[in-house]
C-alpha cells in the first residue's frame, strides 16, 4: 500500500493519454453493463426461476392448451404439494403495441400459495377473490400505466372472444402485488380463470400449463417422470420440467442474440486491451531510466513488476468501476428500457474482468521493466 | 497552391513516421475496425430478419383473420367464413375457382441445430391451392405432399436451421409420426422457416374441426384490398380483419427490428466515442513523438493551418484503412449468416443476415467522423505548439 | 583506517561485437572508510564501470569486490537490490529524479523499502532535504527546481536511508561552475561532517580538488595521486 503515491502519480504521468485511456475503458463497462443486462432480460430471468417449482406443459407444442381434468390427476402424483394452472390471454390495453405486459387467468388463492415470492396485502387478494371481474397486477406494470385499484381498465383480447362475440374484457384492479426479489419479473395481470371459462366463446374446460411444488426432499425428476407417465398415449402428452430448466430452453429460442452480445462483448474487449496495453508500453518506454533509478535505489525486479500492473489495473478500475457505476445509474433510473436488472453476478465478472485486463494489457511492458538492465538503461540517457 | 504543396509536404513528412508509431496508430485503426463490425453485425441482422418478413408480402395478397388477432396464432376462421370469403368481389379467379387458400397455423417443438433446445417451428396447414395464391413456391427436393397423409414439405432455411428435417426422415408430434417428402424455397421469405402440410391432415392431428385460422386471398388488384374489406365489414356473418401480406409482415417485423436497433444504435454511438477516444490517443502521441519535427517546419516557414490539415489527415486516413478492414472483415463473417429467433407469432423465424453496400457505406461514414473528431484536438495542439520552446525542449 | 571497499584482482570484459574489450584488468583496490576520492580518466577507461562494481549494479568477470563486509560478487540479484538499499547512494550526472514526484516524494522513495512509516519517512526526508538545503522546496516538482536544485534532491535521496558509501556519476557535469562548486561542497560537508565515503567519477579536474586523492583511471589500471 505503501507504494499506492508512486502508482497514483505515475499513471497520471501523462493527464492526457491517462484520461483517454480511462475513458476508453469507462465506455467499455458502461457497454458490459448495458448488454448485460438486456442479456439478462432475453434469458427471461432465468436465474430467479425456482428450480423446486415444476411446469406441465403439453408436450408437443407449448401453445396446445391441457384439459382442466389434469389438475386433481397431478394433485394425485406423490411428492407433489400443491399445483395450479394458468392460461396465456394475448390481450393488450388500448393499443397493440402495449403488449409488453402478459395476462393470465389463474385461481386467486392457489396461484399466490405457489409464488410465495409475490407479495400483496391479504385483503386485496380476497377482495379479488370475491370479485368475478377483478384483477390484480404486478407493481412494475402499475407503475408504467398509472393503475390504481379500484380503476376498471378494459382489454382488447387476440385470442379469446367473449360469447357475446365481443372482445373486449373489462376488470376491476383490485390489487397490485410486488416481488420480494429485486430481479423479479411484475409487469403481467392476473384475473379469475372461473369468470374467463365462463365468459369465453371457445376453448372452454382447457387450460395453458400447470405449475406445482414438490415436497420438501421429494425429486423434482422422479415426479416430473411420474406425472408424463401418467399422460402417456392419452390425446394431450405432457412434458413436465422444472421451472428453471423451462426458463432455459424457452430463452434459446432466442437463439443469436446471446451469441450476438457476446460478439460484441468480445471485440470491444479486444480493442479495450489493445488501448491499454498500447499505454503501458509507451509510459513504460518513456520512462526507462526512471524504472532504473529505482532499481539502482534498491527496489527488487519483482516490486517493479508489481508497481507497473498495479499502474494498469488501476487505469482499469478507475474506468471500469466508473463505467460499471453509470451503467448501474442508466439501468436503475429505468431510463433506457424499465424492468432492466443488473445481477450481482455480472458486478463480479465485471471486476473480474477488470483485474484480468488490466494484469493482461500490463504483462509484457511490466516485465520488459522487470527485465530492464540497469547499466544498460542508465547508459540510454547519458 | 502554395498552402496546398505545404499541405501535401508535411502529411507526406507524417506519414513516413508512422511505422514509429506503430503500436498506437494500430489501435487506432483495429479500434475504428470494431466499431464497424459491430455496427455490421447489429444492423445485417435487423436487415436480415426484416428481409425475410418483407419479401414474403406482396400488396395484392389479403391475410383475412378474425378481428383484433395480432398474428394468425391467436386468430380463427371457421369454414363458413371461408365461404363467403371465396365468393366476395375483388378476389381473383381462375376459372370457377377462387385464388384462396384458407390454412390452420400451429407451433411444433423441433431441436434447434445450433443449441439443440427446443424451438417453436410453425407447422401450417394448406390446400394445394396455396401454391397459386403464393406464386414463389418452389419445390427443390423430392415432392409436394400428398393430401390425406401424414407428411409434410419443409422450408428450405428450416431445414437448414433445424434437427431432423431431411427428405425421407420421419418426425413424431405427439402420437402422430410424419414424413419430411420435400423441400421448398420461397424466395428468401419467412415461408421458408415454416412445415406445410395438407390442412386436412393437420386439423384431424390437432382436433381443430373444420376450423382455420387464417385465409389468403389473391386480389384482382392492389384497390380490390378496399372493396374485400368494405363487403366483408357489412357481412354480419362474419368479424375479420382484412389486411394486405406486405402490411401484416411489416408489423410482425417491426417489434424485433426495431428492438435490435433500438438497442444497435445507442451500442454503436458509445462504441464510437470509445473509438474516438483510441483516434485521439494515437494522434496525441504522434504530436508528441514529432514535435520537434513540426517546430522545425513551423520555423523554416510552414503555416499552422498545413500542420493542423496534416494532423487530420492522418487521422482519418487511419480511420478509413480501419473502417475498411471491419468493412471486408463484417462482410467476410456476417453476410449470409443464417440465424433464427422467437418473432412475433411466438415461432421461430429463420433469416440470413444481410451485410448490404448501404449498410457498409454508413459504417465507413461512421469511420471517417471518428477519424476527423479524432485528429481535430490534437490537430489544434500541434498547430499552436509554441515553434521556440518545442525546438529547445527536445 | 580500515577499509570500507576492497576490489581483489578484478577484472571486467564486455562482449562488443565480435571483439572483447578489457575494460578493468586485474585490479587491486582499497577504500578507506571515510575517504573521498575523485576517479578521473578518458571516456572508456573503465571509471563507471568501477562504480557500478562498487554499487552492486555490476559483477566482475573475475575477482571480488567486498563493500563493507559484504561479498558481493556472491549475492544474487534480490540480495543485491537489498544490500544497495541499506548501504550505498548514488548521484548521477543528470540527477534522475521522478518527473512526477515532489522533492520530498522522491527522496523518500528508498524508504519505502524500509518498515517505516509515512509519517517517519516524512520526518526523515525532511531532515535529508534540510541537510542538502533545500527544506523549503520539499513541495516542488523536479520540473520547478534549477539543475542545482534538482541534483541536490538527488543527494537527499542518496543519504535519507544513511548509507556509508556515496557513489557520484559525474555529479557537476551538467552544471555552471558556481552551481558546482556548490554541489562539491556540499558532498565536502557530507564527508566530513557526516563520515560519508564518497567515491566520484569526474572529468573536470577542478571536481577532482575537492576530493582527498584522485585516482587516474587509464586501460583498464589505477594510479593514485594524493590531493594536494
Amino acid at each position: 500500500m505503501k507504494y499506492l503515491g508512486l502508482i497514483w502519480h505515475s499513471v497520471w504521468r501523462k493527464k492526457i493519454r491517462t484520461s483517454l485511456t480511462i475513458l476508453s475503458v469507462f465506455v467499455a463497462f458502461l457497454l458490459f453493463a448495458l448488454l448485460s443486462a438486456v442479456g439478462f432480460a432475453f434469458r427471461g430471468g432465468e436465474d430467479v426461476a425456482d428450480a423446486e417449482r415444476l411446469i406441465v406443459l403439453e408436450k408437443v407444442s407449448i401453445i396446445n392448451p391441457l384439459p382442466s381434468s389434469y389438475q386433481a390427476r397431478i394433485q394425485a402424483v406423490p411428492g407433489v404439494e400443491a399445483v395450479t394452472h394458468a392460461n396465456w390471454f394475448g390481450g393488450y390495453y388500448q393499443e397493440p403495441r402495449n403488449s409488453q405486459f402478459a395476462q393470465f387467468p389463474v385461481r386467486p388463492y392457489e396461484y399466490f400459495t405457489l409464488y410465495p415470492e409475490l407479495q400483496m396485502p391479504e385483503e386485496q387478494l380476497r377482495a379479488w377473490a370475491n370479485n368475478r371481474e377483478g384483477a390484480v397486477v404486478g407493481s412494475q406494470m402499475a407503475e408504467a400505466l398509472g393503475w390504481e385499484v379500484g380503476d376498471r381498465i378494459p382489454i382488447t383480447a387476440t385470442i379469446f372472444p367473449k360469447t357475446d362475440g365481443s372482445m373486449t374484457w373489462e376488470f376491476d384492479i383490485e390489487g397490485i402485488f410486488a416481488s420480494d426479489d429485486p430481479r423479479g419479473v411484475t409487469n403481467f395481470m392476473l384475473f379469475d380463470y372461473e369468470y374467463f371459462d365462463e365468459a369465453r366463446a371457445h376453448s372452454r374446460g382447457q387450460v395453458g400449463w400447470y405449475i406445482l411444488r414438490v415436497e420438501d426432499g421429494a425429486d423434482p425428476v422422479a415426479i416430473a417422470n411420474a406425472i408424463d407417465r401418467q399422460f402417456e398415449n392419452s390425446p394431450a402428452e405432457t412434458d413436465t420440467s422444472t421451472e428453471a430448466a423451462f426458463a432455459a430452453s424457452f430463452a434459446a429460442q432466442f437463439g443469436n442474440i446471446a451469441l450476438i452480445v457476446s460478439l460484441i462483448l468480445g471485440a470491444v474487449f479486444f480493442t479495450l486491451l489493445l488501448v491499454s496495453g498500447n499505454t503501458m508500453s509507451q509510459s513504460v518506454r518513456e520512462r526507462i531510466s526512471e524504472l532504473a533509478v529505482l532499481k539502482t535505489v534498491g527496489f527488487e525486479d519483482s516490486t517493479v513488476l508489481g508497481i507497473v500492473l498495479s499502474e494498469s489495473v488501476l487505469i482499469m478500475l478507475l474506468g471500469g468501476l466508473l463505467g460499471l457505476g453509470t451503467g448501474w445509474l442508466l439501468i436503475q433510473s429505468g431510463g433506457l428500457l424499465p424492468g432492466l436488472y443488473l445481477p450481482a453476478s455480472t458486478i463480479l465478472l465485471a471486476l473480474a474482468f477488470m483485474i484480468g485486463a488490466g494484469v493482461l494489457a500490463g504483462l509484457f511492458p511490466a516485465l520488459k521493466a522487470m527485465r530492464l538492465s540497469i547499466i544498460d538503461a542508465l547508459a540510454v540517457r547519458a | 497552391m502554395r498552402l496546398l504543396n505545404q499541405i501535401v509536404a508535411v502529411t507526406v513528412l507524417n506519414l513516413r513516421n508512422l511505422p514509429k508509431r506503430l503500436g498506437s496508430s494500430l489501435v487506432a485503426i483495429l479500434g475504428v475496425a470494431a466499431v464497424v463490425v459491430v455496427f455490421a453485425a447489429v444492423l445485417s441482422m435487423a436487415n436480415g430478419f426484416e428481409r425475410t418478413l418483407l419479401s414474403a408480402g406482396s400488396d395484392d395478397t389479403a391475410i383475412i383473420m378474425r378481428s383484433g388477432a395480432t398474428s394468425e396464432l391467436s386468430s380463427g376462421v371457421s369454414a363458413q367464413q371461408v365461404q363467403i370469403i371465396e365468393t366476395s368481389p375483388g378476389v381473383l379467379r381462375d376459372g370457377d375457382t377462387a385464388l384462396v387458400s384458407a390454412e390452420l397455423y400451429v407451433v411444433v417443438d423441433v431441436k434447434k441445430k445450433a443449441t439443440n433446445e427446443d424451438a417453436n417451428v410453425p407447422f401450417r396447414g394448406v390446400e394445394l391451392g396455396a401454391f397459386d395464391v403464393r406464386r414463389n413456391i418452389d419445390i427443390v427436393q423430392g415432392r409436394v405432399f400428398e393430401p390425406g397423409k401424414n407428411e409434410f414439405v419443409v422450408g428450405r432455411a428450416a431445414q437448414q436451421e433445424f434437427v431432423g428435417l431431411d427428405v425421407g426422415e420421419t418426425i413424431r408430434f405427439g402420437q402422430t409420426e410424419w414424413t419430411v417428402v420435400g423441400v421448398f424455397e420461397a424466395g428468401g421469405s419467412v415461408a421458408e422457416s415454416e412445415l406445410w402440410t395438407d390442412v386436412r391432415v393437420l386439423q384431424a392431428a390437432y382436433r381443430r374441426g373444420n376450423s382455420y385460422q387464417s385465409v389468403r386471398v389473391r386480389l384482382e388488384s392492389e384497390e380490390s384490398l378496399a372493396i374485400l374489406e368494405q363487403t366483408l365489414a357489412d357481412d354480419p356473418r362474419i368479424n375479420v380483419d382484412v389486411v394486405s401480406e406486405r402490411a401484416y409482415y411489416a408489423s410482425q417485423a417491426e417489434q424485433t427490428t426495431g428492438l435490435i436497433r433500438g438497442l444497435g444504435y445507442p451500442l454503436m454511438i458509445l462504441m464510437s466515442i470509445g473509438a474516438v477516444f483510441g483516434a485521439l490517443n494515437s494522434m496525441y502521441s504522434s504530436i508528441s513523438v514529432r514535435g520537434k519535427e513540426i517546430a522545425t517546419l513551423r520555423a523554416i516557414g510552414f503555416g499552422p493551418f498545413a500542420v493542423l490539415v496534416s494532423t487530420v489527415v492522418e487521422s482519418t486516413l487511419l480511420a478509413l484503412i480501419g473502417g475498411l478492414i471491419g468493412a471486408a472483415a463484417a462482410f467476410i463473417a456476417f453476410n449470409g449468416f443464417q440465424a433464427s429467433t422467437l418473432g412475433a407469432s411466438f415461432s421461430q423465424v429463420v433469416f440470413d443476415f444481410a451485410v448490404t453496400p448501404d449498410l457498409l457505406m454508413q459504417g465507413l461514414q461512421a469511420a471517417l467522423v471518428i477519424g476527423v473528431v479524432g485528429g481535430l484536438f490534437p490537430a489544434i495542439r500541434a498547430a499552436r505548439l509554441p515553434v521556440a520552446q518545442a525546438l529547445r525542449e527536445l | 583506517m580500515t577499509a570500507i571497499a576492497t576490489l581483489r584482482g578484478v577484472s571486467k570484459t564486455y562482449q562488443k561485437g565480435k571483439e572483447r574489450v578489457d575494460v578493468l584488468h586485474e585490479l587491486d583496490l582499497d577504500i578507506p572508510e571515510g575517504d573521498f576520492i575523485a576517479v578521473m580518466g578518458p571516456s572508456g577507461s573503465g571509471k563507471t564501470t568501477l562504480l557500478n562494481l562498487l554499487g552492486g549494479l555490476d559483477k566482475p568477470t573475475v575477482g571480488t569486490v567486498t563493500v563493507g563486509g559484504a561479498e558481493l560478487s556472491s549475492m544474487s540479484n534480490n540480495q543485491l537490490s537489498r544490500w544497495r538499499s541499506n548501504n550505498v547512494g548514488f548521484i548521477f550526472q543528470f540527477y534522475n529524479l521522478l518527473p512526477v514526484l515532489t522533492a520530498q516524494k522522491n527522496v523518500e522513495l528508498p524508504l519505502l523499502l524500509t518498515n517505516f512509516g509515512g509519517a517517519e519517512r516524512a520526518k526523515r526526508a525532511q531532515i535529508a532535504l534540510d541537510i542538502v538545503g533545500l527544506a523549503d522546496r520539499a513541495t516542488h516538482h523536479p520540473r520547478e527546481l534549477s539543475g542545482g536544485q534538482e541534483q541536490r534532491v538527488a543527494i537527499a535521496r542518496a543519504i535519507v536511508s544513511d548509507p556509508t558509501l556515496l557513489l557520484c556519476d559525474e555529479p557537476t557535469g551538467d552544471l555552471d561552475r558556481d552551481t558546482a562548486d556548490e554541489i562539491l561542497k556540499l558532498l565536502q560537508t557530507l564527508n566530513r561532517e557526516h563520515g560519508k565515503t564518497i567515491v566520484m567519477v569526474t572529468h573536470d579536474a577542478q571536481a577532482a580538488e575537492y576530493a582527498n586523492r584522485t585516482l587516474h583511471c587509464d586501460k583498464g589500471t589505477l594510479e593514485t595521486r594524493e590531493a594536494a
